[in-house]
């Protein structure tokens, strides 16, 4: 049992801060901008293709630094030229935008990549297990990933608050007009929040890719679980975004981990169905299987009990 | 105001050319119509999203052989073309629903369909109906490759023909060659949570149960269909369980991730699977999967059997240099739909599904296989295959690796009784 604890633990971690960094990326250029960007998880996926497609020519290290910076690039491209225009007409025009942008993205992976799986593999450096446990290993890759990931969030979390770009885009979430009189270019730092937020978006897939394979599905896989960690977070809070992601993480892989459900429950209170029972389903039900559906239980409850999510902070 | 000028503006723009489109097109149905009518077959399966990739690769191979085997040699039916109709149902039934009203109003009369045993369900349940009550357009099923052996039993239909061995005709194999392994003791099983992954649980069990009952199952666990970000937490079940060996029925994304994370876990035990090979998955398993994934298949891997089958091969890779071979069984339906064409010199679906009862048709793999007439079902020899780069004449993804057949079963060994109570439509 302990081994089991562990392991979902860090696995849990692994998760948890994969899902920080689209997270990360998705709720600055929230607070930011107002924009909920639906096309995040495709700039996650293009990460995970330039990647693979670097590390056929130049080996994976070349692609974990250019394919994220290639993605923000795109992304920044985006901004300027897609979404700033699209600004004018308000917040639901740019919302479709993103909404298209997604599909547009999927498609061109499709129509450049093909449909099949691609073959990116982890490099033969991190090839090794890390340390062996109860006769499972963890592997150096996995912890790589999540050295990765802290690295991010210090990374992340130290621009913000201590250095003087930080602060100035602080200040531009919440008095953009002031900023801009004092003499900043708001425009330039949208357009830089937007381009790291999908260059995060962009690593992420870089580092992910290998283990979660790379597909044209692999931005649905997760798209959906990042929004619900922003709003559960509290939108615009990147430390909610932060503990949300840990929440989900370990809450899934814990409720894979166990092995308990409705049976159990029944047993507990003496009741039995027989199987031929209408609601056969439900009885047998088990937490493994609805741990997916978990993530959106607890969005449900928070939007219920704690609208502005975790730490969000809702102006009147 | 601006809208509508915009619009006007861009229509004018466009009408020349419109009218010469239309012109040209005209001129090209007439062309065509002069000529004699192609036989026309839809193949209804996901061409996009998660799925795309099996879907696509069935139709270039569909579209393959109709000419290969046809089109190039002027045809069917005394010179008519086989033209082939792509319908994207990504994978979802209510999506099947729409494309089977597209096939009908391009007077589709035969629709090849493969994916999911729950959209071939629906595709039978809505052609029975449509059939019923559209006695002079009728349409038929031809299911090369959904294996919920209830399409072929309680829920069989008359105009639903299925080419691919069923979930327990394979499992019955399985088991037997699972049963064969005396290193095996610790068995788990995991799939996805659907029809399929249930009937593959559910059947290995009791057949495990009934061969080999010394062997325990140690788990039995099911994941959602396509949602899985990381299998790492299932995979730190199986280990702690001490299984010694793994069952899955997963296909595409779900299994490449799944045979990758148990990998990477550093346990070594033998997988056995459905659908762990092609699109990818092999080229991403490679060498750390080697010697560890099994597959049960109909027909045979390398060595492939006849000098034809592995000139089919050759050409079709010149052809289509990305894509492999990954479900011969196509060819077979095709050719035996073809065949019954040909028979009865009619491209009636009632016509065809008299004639393809209890055909028995050798492939160009040199096996005689047989449609049981009383549930319209396949049998033809099925083979287990280990993946492998030792051996491999042709090998999948273009990545040296490939399937071996380790372990042959003729067709005879894989009759299992139907509970078919098939009700046929009066002529």
């Amino acid at each position: 049992m302990l081994e089991v604890l562990i392991f979902a633990t860090l696995n849990g971690l692994v998760t948890g801060f994969l899902l920080f960094m689209l997270a990360s990326g998705l709720t600055l250029i929230f607070s930011m901008m107002g924009v909920l960007n639906f096309a995040h998880a495709s700039f996650y996926m293009l990460g995970a293709y330039f990647a693979y497609s670097l590390s056929l020519y130049f080996g994976f290290w070349t692609g974990l630094i250019f394919a994220p910076l290639i993605v923000g690039a795109l992304g920044a491209l985006v901004e300027r030229y897609g979404l700033r225009k699209v600004h004018a007409s308000g917040h639901v025009a740019e919302l479709v935008f993103t909404f298209g942008l997604a599909f547009l993205i999927e498609e061109s992976i499709q129509f450049f990549w093909g449909r099949d799986t691609k073959n990116y593999q982890t490099p033969d450096l991190l090839d090794f297990p890390l340390f062996t446990l109860f006769g499972q290993e963890f592997s150096a890759y996995r912890g790589f990933m999540m050295a990765i990931s802290i690295g991010i969030f210090i990374a992340l979390y130290y621009v913000l608050t201590k250095s003087r770009v930080g602060i100035i885009i602080q200040a531009a979430i919440t008095h953009p007009q002031t900023v801009s009189n004092l003499g900043h270019n708001v425009p330039l730092i949208f357009m830089g929040v937007f381009g790291v937020g999908t260059a995060l978006a962009g690593l992420a897939g870089v580092i992910a890719g290998p283990v979660l394979t790379t597909f044209p599905g692999m931005a649905t896989v997760l798209g959906s679980i990042v929004f619900v960690i922003v709003i559960i977070g509290g939108l615009g809070s990147l430390a909610g975004a932060f503990i949300a992601s840990l929440l989900i993480g370990l809450l899934q892989s814990y409720a894979i981990a166990s092995d308990v459900g409705m049976p159990d429950l029944l047993n507990l209170l003496g009741i039995s169905f027989d199987r031929s029972h209408p609601l056969n389903d439900l009885w047998t039900m088990n937490l493994p299987q609805i741990a997916p559906v978990l993530p959106y239980l607890l969005l449900v409850l928070v939007l219920i009990f704690r609208p502005t999510g975790l730490l969000g902070k809702r102006e009147e | 105001m601006k809208k509508s000028q915009l619009s006007s503006k861009i229509f004018r723009s466009f009408r020349k050319p419109l009218i010469a489109i239309s012109l040209v097109s005209v001129a090209i149905l007439n062309s065509t119509s002069s000529a004699q009518e192609p036989v026309r077959i839809a193949f209804m399966d996901p061409l996009s999203g998660t799925f795309a990739s099996i879907g696509n690769t069935g139709l270039k191979l569909l579209e393959f052989a109709a000419d290969y085997y046809y089109n190039s040699k002027g045809g069917i039916l005394g010179g008519r073309m086989i033209e082939i109709l792509p319908l994207d149902n990504k994978q979802s039934p209510t999506e099947t629903q729409l494309q089977f009203r597209r096939a009908i109003s391009e007077e589709i009369q035969i629709i090849f369909q493969g994916n999911s045993s729950a959209v071939a369900s629906t595709l039978s349940q809505t052609i029975s109906r449509h059939n019923r009550r559209n006695p002079d357009q009728e349409v038929l099923q031809i299911n090369y490759s959904a294996v919920d052996p209830i399409l072929t039993e309680d829920n069989c239909s008359f105009w639903h023909f299925r080419f691919d061995a069923h979930a327990n005709m394979k499992l019955d194999i399985l088991t037997d060659y699972i049963a064969l392994n005396p290193d095996i003791s610790r068995m788990y099983i995991i799939g996805q949570d659907y029809s399929f992954g249930q009937v593959v649980s559910d059947t290995t069990i009791k057949l495990l149960n009934e061969k080999r009952p010394d062997i325990e199952i140690v788990g039995n666990e099911f994941h959602p269909i396509g949602q899985v970000k990381d299998f790492t937490p299932y995979v730190t079940k199986i280990v702690s369980s001490g299984a010694d060996a793994v069952v899955t029925g997963n296909f595409g994304a779900d299994m490449v991730s799944l045979a990758r994370s148990i990998i990477d876990s550093g346990l070594d035990i033998p997988i056995y699977t459905f659908y762990a090979a092609y699109d990818g998955i092999t080229a991403t398993l490679g060498e750390s999967g080697k010697n560890k994934i099994r597959l049960i298949h109909n027909g045979v891997a390398n060595p492939l059997p006849t000098e034809a089958r592995k000139q089919l091969n050759r050409d079709f890779k010149i052809a289509n240099p990305n894509y492999d071979i990954t479900q011969p069984r196509i060819v077979n339906a095709l050719q035996m739909v073809v065949t019954a064409m040909e028979e009865t010199q009619s491209t009636d679906p009632y016509d065809i599904a008299i004639a393809l009862e209890d055909m028995r048709f050798t492939t160009i793999g040199g096996e005689e296989i047989w449609m049981r007439g009383e549930d319209h079902q396949i049998f033809q020899k099925l083979s287990i295959s280990v993946h492998t780069d030792e051996g491999v004449e042709f090998d999948a993804d273009n990545s040296g690796y490939g399937l071996v057949t380790e372990y042959q079963v003729p067709l005879e060994e894989t009759i299992v009784e139907s509970s078919c109570q098939m009700r046929r439509p009066r002529r």
